[in-house]
């Protein structure tokens, strides 16, 4: 029980993947500038990373493993995330229009978000088991979920009141906002748990 | 061998089975989309523009599907595509004008003066940056092709100095009215031949000592439009299209021939012939009403006597 709840806290804050793994930059700029449609790609990422992991935790160990194929394991899971992905975007076409409709581009993007194969590939690296691997993936992506939505915070608030020179608007100033966060995270890097 | 057997075969019935999870979920899943939707983009330009104001041309589609936008919401297919998806959804077009980007400056090489020497980036803004531009106008056209680079459809170039707008490439998209950070290009009506050349809302002397032909704010041309269609704003005639009936009066009578058509030098050659054989019709009439005169004093003289 320690143990995952380590990996979850570990996940969420001290390995946080945006803030200290610097895995899945794309959505982390491109969808935070409403924290409504950053909320929702957060979830959709968490709901992916918790299947990609479990999905990808199950073809490795029965059967990557097994025919000695450790070396597809890349090929493997990205497989199996890109038709997650696809599998996702259709069940949110059909169920949520408004919110298929606000992530947009981004959703297809998921494919290629690196934190969710690092997700895979970590919980192979780390020898977690078929639970902690499904932990890992779900806090990881609910750290994910925390930093979007905190950076989307900043950013509306500083769309609101842009009392920063006019030649750091957009992206200059997301990216310093982002750097501070970052910093901000590494606080945590020097906590043990248990 | 066997290892890339097995890897052939492993991956080859995961993707098989994914593949048939996906066509299941797809059948599952599957959202009526309104079939007009894409019958409606395919007679878009694709280009992705964002000219319409709506994110890329399936915003457009679906927003002319949904009645949101007009048919000819598309400024860069004009009248072409708004007539194929009139016919697409069986509506009646309403006619759109084209219109096109036009950069307001002559102020070429060797009409405006040069306050320095710009060795900087290759860019309007860059120079901006450094005291507002080098030349002595401060709302010349740079000429450093900010608007050339941000044209997607390669339809504006530097030409001496100055931005020109090739017309038969262009869309009104706006990328460029957008992209001048001196604000001196706009959207005119392309049926329309009167343009104003000159931006410059200084001082008439101002005007004189920076470019040769620059607007001096004279005011002549509003006083010649008999259609109320061009009105002085800050020292500068601004054409309302909606009244301009294309008479080109105003353009013949600005002495400083900043206003098109009459602004090229073979137009302003052929306007100077016009004025001066004008003006010898008129002295040859007076000299005739004169000699008229003359010749009835002269009979009327001895009737008197």
């Amino acid at each position: 029980m320690t143990s995952i709840l380590s990996i979850a806290l570990g996940a969420v804050l001290i390995n946080n993947f945006i803030m200290s793994q610097f895995l899945g930059c794309c959505p982390f700029f491109g969808v935070s500038k409403k924290i409504d449609t950053a909320a929702g790609m957060g979830m959709a990422v968490t709901f992916v990373m918790g299947l990609a992991s479990a999905v990808t935790w199950l073809i490795n160990t029965f059967v990557l493993v097994p025919l000695g194929l450790g070396y597809m394991q890349t090929v493997a899971f990205i497989l199996v995330i890109a038709t997650l992905v696809q599998f996702v975007e259709m069940f949110l076409m059909k169920s949520m229009p408004s919110l298929y409709q606000a992530l947009g581009i981004f959703l297809p993007l998921i494919t290629t978000n690196c934190a969710v194969l690092g997700v895979a590939l970590q919980n192979v690296q780390n020898d977690y088991n078929f639970l902690e691997s499904i932990v890992y993936g779900i806090t990881g992506g609910l750290g994910f979920t925390l930093a979007i939505v905190l950076f989307a915070s900043i950013r509306e608030r500083l769309a609101a009141s842009a009392d920063y020179p006019k030649c750091f608007e957009g992206f200059p100033i997301a990216l310093v906002s982002a750097s501070l966060m970052a910093m901000a995270f590494l606080g945590f890097s020097g906590m043990k748990i248990w | 061998m066997m290892s890339i057997v097995y890897a052939v075969l492993v991956l080859g019935v995961m993707g098989l089975l994914f593949g048939l999870i996906l066509a299941f979920a797809s059948k599952i899943f599957a959202v009526e989309v309104d079939e007009r939707i894409p019958a409606v983009q395919e007679c878009l330009p694709g280009a992705n523009c964002g000219g319409c104001g709506y994110a890329g041309c399936n915003g457009l589609a679906t927003a002319i599907v949904e009645g949101k936008a007009p048919v000819n919401g598309c400024p860069v297919g004009g009248a072409a595509a708004a007539e194929k998806i009139a016919a697409v959804l069986g509506v009646e077009v309403t006619e759109s004008e084209k219109m096109i980007a036009h950069v307001h400056c002559s102020g070429t090489c060797s009409n405006a003066k040069n306050r320095a020497q710009y060795e900087g980036i290759e860019d309007c803004l860059g120079a901006i940056r450094v005291a507002n531009g080098y030349k002595e106008c401060a709302f010349a056209c740079l000429g450093l092709g900010t608007c050339e680079k941000a044209c997607p459809f390669g339809a504006i170039h530097v030409v001496d100095g100055v931005a020109k707008v090739d017309a038969s490439k262009c869309t009104a998209c706006s990328k460029c009215v957008a992209a001048c950070p001196k604000h001196i290009i706009s959207l005119v009506p392309e049926k329309n031949p009167v343009r104003i050349d000159c931006s410059s809302k200084a001082k008439g002397k101002e005007v004189m000592d920076a470019c040769a032909v620059g607007c001096i704010g004279c005011g002549l041309c509003e006083k010649t439009c008999k259609f109320d269609a061009i009105h002085m704003e800050g020292n500068l005639p601004v054409i309302d299209y909606d009244k301009c009936k294309g008479c080109q009066m105003c353009a013949k009578a600005c002495p400083r021939h900043i206003i098109e058509p009459w602004n090229t030098p073979e137009k302003i050659k052929e306007l100077q012939e016009l004025k001066a054989k004008q003006a010898a019709a008129k002295k040859a009439a007076m000299e005739k009403a004169a000699a008229a005169k003359k010749a009835q004093e002269a009979a009327s003289a001895p009737a008197d006597k």
